[in-house]
């Protein structure tokens, strides 16, 4: 069992018309056993900006904590909320820092520029390559099974109701066909005005 | 900083306080500033241009290898009053500077950001053991997404603070006065070029030619739209967006033709 697929979990995020969604399962396992069902790994790094980190718990809570520091320190540096494009930028070049000795997590990145409101989406590897997707992104151990049934559900140019409808069937059939992800989901949708949070009923098992 | 020799008198800093709250040592360094060439900067509605003097002290020498206003990274340009050895120093250190911030965030610091790294750069000659302060102060003159075009002044000690106009050097409190004449806030950047060169000429010794003024700008092109998207910038070259502004030296024809006008 690799590394990454130690402690279990899946992120999924995408694009709509003029907003973004990201989600992610609740699972947090120790191999085949089920340890919590209340892991949530989707953070919101400023009000229309979130990151999810799935993979290896420790690196998720401190990748979750490193993030938070250095986009604290630029908020108050540069007087200004840090773009998605900048920051997954950050991301890749703290996950590079760690090249040779990486932190166990894929993460995803899902927001709206703070002053276009342009949507954004993008992921990177354990070692920060940068994915720009125009359409979705997925990462963790149910990647292949978002990538199969998010390829089929998505299209361009969702509302955001829709668009919620169809993040969520993605990843609650996805996680379905995985035994290390699932127990639980929990799913935002970014607008420029709001942004919602819907934990979903899924298959606790 | 330990000095060799185990310290002895050089191993606190230089600049400490007088009794009456100066620190002496930068004061003799503003001293120093003022004896330097005049510099000036002056901000526009469409750009900010910064210029200066480009005094040698004989004709034998090749002025054309001299660098007085030089580039810090595509948006930002630099042009100093004072010691020419301590700006080289400066420029180089701001340049990586600019690169270290690339390799995180992909793109290059806003102008305020880098002058604060400069002007930290500064302070820190101010306050470690063997080392004196700087002997330059500094008009950083940049373009940024958030605030647009900016002109900063940094100062021996550290201090730093944006300017509508300004100058420094041996003729600047004339300068001044004659830029709150001839300044006023649409100032377009042809007009700021010219008033540019016409306060340098007030001062000026000798004969201003395009090879004694040096004159940098950064330019808003007249197309630029700031709230369009630029696809370019995902995954963009160089970590600029495509047509956006840059920080330039005017050539020496183009310094003749604004001299003729």
């Amino acid at each position: 069992m690799s590394i990454l697929e130690y402690n279990g979990g899946s992120v999924v995020a995408m694009r709509g018309k003029k907003c973004v969604a990201i989600a992610g399962d609740l699972r947090l396992g120790n191999r085949n056993m089920t340890l919590a069902t209340n892991f949530e790994k989707v953070f919101p790094i400023n009000p229309k900006l979130y990151v999810g980190l799935p993979g290896l718990q420790t690196d998720v809570l401190t990748l979750k904590e490193r993030f938070r520091f250095r986009t604290n320190m630029y908020k108050m540096k540069e007087s200004r909320d840090i773009s998605p494009l900048t920051f997954a930028r950050l991301v890749a070049s703290t996950l590079y820092e760690r090249r040779w000795s990486p932190y166990f997590v894929e993460p995803v990145i899902a927001g709206l520029d703070e002053t276009t409101n342009e949507p954004f989406i993008a992921a990177t590897d354990l070692i920060g390559c940068l994915n720009f997707a125009k359409d979705f992104v997925v990462s963790g151990t149910a990647s292949d099974k978002l990538f199969g049934v998010a390829e089929a559900l998505w299209e361009p140019e969702l509302e955001s109701e829709d668009l919620f409808e169809t993040i969520s069937q993605t990843l609650l059939n996805a996680v379905d066909r995985d035994a290390l992800s699932g127990w639980g989901a929990v799913v935002h949708v970014i607008t420029a005005d709001k942004i919602i949070t819907r934990t979903l009923k899924a298959r606790m098992d | 900083m330990s000095a060799p020799g185990g310290g002895g008198a050089y191993s606190f800093s230089l600049t400490t306080f007088s009794p009456s709250g100066k620190l002496v040592q930068i004061e003799h360094a503003l001293a120093a500033v003022a004896q330097g060439t005049t510099s000036l900067g002056i901000k526009a509605t469409n750009g900010v241009v910064i210029a200066t003097e480009k005094k040698t002290p004989s004709p034998l020498v090749d002025d054309s290898m001299l660098e007085k206003v030089a580039m810090v990274c595509p948006n930002i340009g630099i042009v100093y009053s004072g010691m020419g050895p301590d700006f080289r120093v400066l420029v180089t250190s701001a340049r990586k500077s600019a690169q270290a911030y690339w390799k995180i965030y992909n793109e290059y610091p806003p102008t305020r950001i880098m002058v604060q790294e400069i002007a930290s750069v500064m302070q820190d000659a101010t306050q470690k053991g063997g080392v004196r302060p700087f002997g330059v102060s500094l008009l950083v003159a940049g373009w940024d997404k958030t605030r647009g075009v900016t002109l900063y002044q940094v100062d021996p000690s550290g201090s730093y603070w944006a300017w509508k106009a300004s100058a420094m050097g041996k003729n600047m409190v004339n300068a001044k006065t004659f830029l709150e004449k001839r300044y006023n806030d649409d100032i377009s950047l042809e007009d700021a070029i010219h008033t540019a060169l016409l306060t340098l000429k007030e001062g000026f010794e000798g004969q201003m030619t395009e090879k004694t003024v040096e004159i940098g700008v950064v330019q808003i092109p007249p197309e630029w739209d700031p709230n369009a998207v630029h696809e370019e910038e995902v995954g963009g070259k160089f970590g600029l967006i495509k047509g956006q502004p840059v920080f330039r030296k005017l050539s020496e024809e183009e310094v003749r033709d604004h001299l003729n006008l």
